[in-house]
């Protein structure tokens, strides 16, 4: 009986073995966001550069990447390339500039390249607050209708392009 | 080329990991003696091979090869030279090659030191460190390449280490880290060369204790030199985030304590066998786990390193391979009744029982809180995040019940004790530690509760030490006859619980007394702090090697003495773009005074800035650094150069 006993760590670990296994198919850094299916929130805003009035309606007509961005974001440095590329091959990517300066934006764009059709400009985060930005880089995946598909918290990346976030692109795609 | 050597370097010491592996097991299960020879030079091999490996890469991120991806990935031309050393670590795949580098010195160095151990657990230990390479190293081959390279469009320049690791504290803190985890292999290597052989007893305790009290010495100093550096490179000046990866080293080193302690009583009682083999087993595996949780992006840390499914299956089949197989071998081998070996309830077996207990409930409540997001996520209940307040809810009372055995332990007999021997003593000792805890909070200013029982505790393993030294005086005529008496490995055991006893009053002391303003400040502002008076006297450009910087002058003065002048800095890496803030410190036995910047607001020149008082705040790494050189200073023990192995044994080992 008290053989018994001895093997009481070995089911312990057996469990934990488990949840360690379905962790690895989990991806902490997904976060679901309570607008999937649903509109991109209604705001009304200006364009970086131009000035110009810019709303959501910004978004219909083409499947689109949301991209949200900031100067003082490290992430954002490492992923614009990236973006940059995806802009070339033929991406429609709309930059969110969260919480920023435009002064900065424009200096950083100028330098690094500008892969954006667009550039929101949200200097006081209020759109990112509707949205529900949790921390930049966020890049979300909408549709033609203007319906959010995906969300990707972090780097957009090779990886990323090739998992779930490309996937939800590219299903838009005709 | 060099690259490419550094790779074949790799897959020989692979070969010599097999060989290590399997030559000297079948020797020791055939009583093959050659075969069992034979694990001393492979170990040495091993170790050649591996050092071999890691040189090349380390000449590659020195001569700023770039076509090697992590060259690419994490230096660059303009970083200082130590700093590219460094570098090799500072990234995913070198540090896995750093890994497997201290895993062969560590097998080495059994193979050096074992020359008083009987062949065949010499030939099993040896075999079992030879098997855990093979996992790192085919981990590192074929997950984690660090020779791959970026072919045929090498980038002219890297892009750059990350700025965080840029630090001398980043230099040491993961050879000493590793040092901790990997020399935890050492007691699992004993523990599953003693349930092979059948020989569980005390002299298998005495062979792995000085291997496990160094392992943990490092892991301790490594944690320590964490710790430090987080307060002063990120700038805020915290020193412990409870943070997944904080977490996966804090494990093995909770389980590593009780560790200690409990072959303790398995080498002077012979008692708590098949417990101390499971610790023994649970701390490597909690390294391991460690290694997992860091590198396969289960969970989400300030410091992941770039994390990939495939590696986290890969290291998931390896715990599985390593921890369930010696699990199983421990249901199977251990000895399911201990020893008749009785002892009373007042002693120092049972102190140390309990020191195991309190150890176990705070290793797996720390699992159990890093792995608290994963499992909910897994069920499907949704993310969850677990935070301080839950690891600090259960930790303060868990200490709040150790320390008083604590202070009692150093003095209780094995066996059973008798209270009558040293009750004047302890009501003594009590009686001072409270007045003392009574009076001294006054000096910090206001009397404060918390400060005040931090103090009892603390003095009260410090009365327990010198109450120790007083019982030991009794019908001697010095005190110092007692004092040249005792052994290393008491002195040892007296350097690290006076440490503990210093973290506990740091960590009380700096957490309840700990000030700290955010602020705008302008040229010529002042801002009072804790009796300090801070002036900002503006920022201006400097150029570093690799960044460009703002850097702020800040002078404080005290009562208007001037104290210390302040040079926080904000900087720009060149290569990649990164900002950081370097704060600067006026360190003190008493008290730190730290500032670091924050954003440039408006034209005048105006910062928001960090003010921090930080009172008795290096007490805690003063401390640890105790509790690391006191495990360090117990090796020296002349019990544990001279292993005496009687006769029959030495035959039956040899048969």
């Amino acid at each position: 009986m008290r053989r018994l006993l001895l093997f009481v760590p070995l089911g312990l670990f057996a469990a934990l073995a488990w949840f360690l296994f379905k962790g690895l198919s989990l991806d902490p850094k997904e976060l679901p966001s309570a607008l999937i299916g649903k509109q991109v929130p209604a705001f009304r805003a200006t364009i970086l550069d131009s000035q110009q009035p810019v709303d959501q309606s910004v978004f219909e007509g083409e499947p689109r990447l949301l991209n949200v961005w900031g100067t003082w974001c490290p992430t954002c440095v490492a992923e614009h390339p990236y973006l940059m590329r995806l802009a070339g091959q033929g991406v429609r990517i709309v930059g969110l500039n969260y919480k920023d300066t435009d002064s900065k934006a424009i200096a950083w764009l100028g330098r690094l390249g500008d892969p954006y059709e667009v550039v929101i400009r949200d200097p006081e985060g209020m759109i990112g607050l509707d949205l529900g930005v949790y921390g930049a880089p966020e890049t979300y995946v909408i549709d033609a209708e203007g319906v959010v598909r995906y969300r990707h918290v972090g780097e957009v990346n090779d990886r990323t392009w090739n998992g779930a976030l490309g996937e939800a692109y590219r299903a838009l795609l005709p | 080329m060099i690259a490419e050597y550094g790779l074949l370097a790799l897959i020989m010491a692979l070969v010599s990991a097999a060989a290590l592996t399997v030559i000297p097991m079948w020797g020791a299960w055939r009583g093959s003696i050659a075969a069992m020879h034979s694990a001393r030079p492979l170990a040495l091999s091993l170790f050649v091979f591996c050092a071999i490996s890691f040189a090349m890469l380390c000449v590659s991120f020195l001569n700023d090869d770039f076509s090697l991806v992590v060259v690419a990935s994490n230096s660059n031309s303009m970083l200082p030279s130590f700093y590219k050393f460094s570098a090799v670590w500072g990234n995913h795949e070198g540090s896995m090659l750093l890994w497997t580098l201290v895993l062969a010195s560590w097998t080495l160095a059994v193979a050096i030191f074992s020359s008083d151990l009987p062949v065949k657990l010499m030939a099993r230990v040896l075999a079992v460190m030879g098997s855990i390479s093979i996992g790192f190293i085919s981990f590192s081959i074929f997950t984690s390449n660090p020779f791959a390279r970026h072919l045929p469009n090498a980038p002219l320049d890297g892009q750059d280490l990350n700025p965080l690791l840029q630090d001398i504290g980043l230099i040491i803190h993961p050879p000493l880290l590793y040092m901790g985890y990997v020399g935890f292999s050492v007691a699992f290597a004993f523990a599953i060369a003693a349930l092979l052989g059948g020989r569980l007893d005390a002299a298998w305790a005495r062979w792995s204790r000085p291997w496990t009290n160094v392992a943990w010495g490092f892991l301790t100093l490594g944690i320590m030199l964490g710790s430090w550096w987080a307060y002063y490179e990120l700038g805020w000046g915290g020193w412990w985030f409870w943070d997944p990866v904080e977490n996966a080293s804090f494990m093995p080193w909770l389980a590593g304590t009780a560790l200690v302690h409990s072959l303790a009583v398995t080498e002077k009682r012979g008692v708590f066998k098949s417990w101390t083999v499971l610790l023994a087993i649970a701390t490597f595996s909690l390294s391991l786990l460690g290694t997992f949780l860091v590198r396969s992006g289960v969970l989400t840390s300030v410091h992941a390193f770039a994390s990939d499914p495939d590696r986290g299956l890969f290291i998931l089949v390896f715990l599985l391979v390593v921890v369930g197989g010696s699990l199983v071998l421990f249901a199977l081998r251990a000895p399911a009744v201990d020893s008749d070996i009785r002892y009373g309830w007042l002693s120092r077996e049972t102190l140390l029982l309990f020191n195991n207990v309190i150890f176990l409930v705070a290793t797996i409540t720390v699992l159990f809180g890093t792995l608290f997001p994963l499992l909910m996520d897994a069920l499907g209940q949704g993310k969850y995040s677990v935070g301080p307040p839950y690891f600090n809810a259960v930790f303060v009372p868990l200490m709040a019940v150790l320390v008083p055995v604590m202070g009692i332990g150093p003095f209780t007999r094995w066996k059973s004790d008798d209270p009558k021997r040293w009750n004047k003593i302890l009501i003594q000792g009590a009686v001072a530690c409270t007045l003392a805890a009574a009076i001294l909070p006054w000096l910090g200013g206001d009397f404060n509760l918390w400060v005040s029982l931090s103090l009892l505790l603390a003095f009260w393993i410090g009365a327990g030490l010198i109450g120790d030294l007083r019982l030991k005086a009794e019908g001697r005529s010095t005190l110092w006859s007692v004092v040249t008496r005792q052994t290393p490995s008491y002195w040892g055991m007296v350097l690290a619980h006076l440490g503990f006893a210093m973290c506990i009053i740091s960590v009380v002391v700096v957490t309840q007394w700990n000030v700290e303003r955010d602020l705008r400040m302008a040229p010529g502002d002042v801002a009072e702090l804790a009796g300090y008076r801070f002036e900002f006297h503006g920022s201006s450009g400097v150029q570093g090697p690799n960044y460009v910087a703002d850097e702020g002058v800040v002078t404080v003065y005290r009562r208007d003495k001037r104290v210390a002048e302040l040079r926080p800095q904000k900087r720009q890496y060149k290569a990649s773009g990164q900002v950081m803030t370097e704060a600067a410190i006026d360190a003190g036995l008493w008290r730190d005074l730290y500032v670091a910047m924050g954003e440039s607001i408006g034209s005048d020149g105006a910062w928001a800035m960090r003010l921090h008082y930080k009172p008795m705040v290096r007490w805690m790494w003063i401390g640890a650094t105790l509790i690391g050189f006191g495990a360090f200073v117990t090796v020296f023990d002349r019990r544990y150069r001279k292993v005496k192995v009687s006769a029959p044994q030495e035959a039956l080992a040899h048969a």
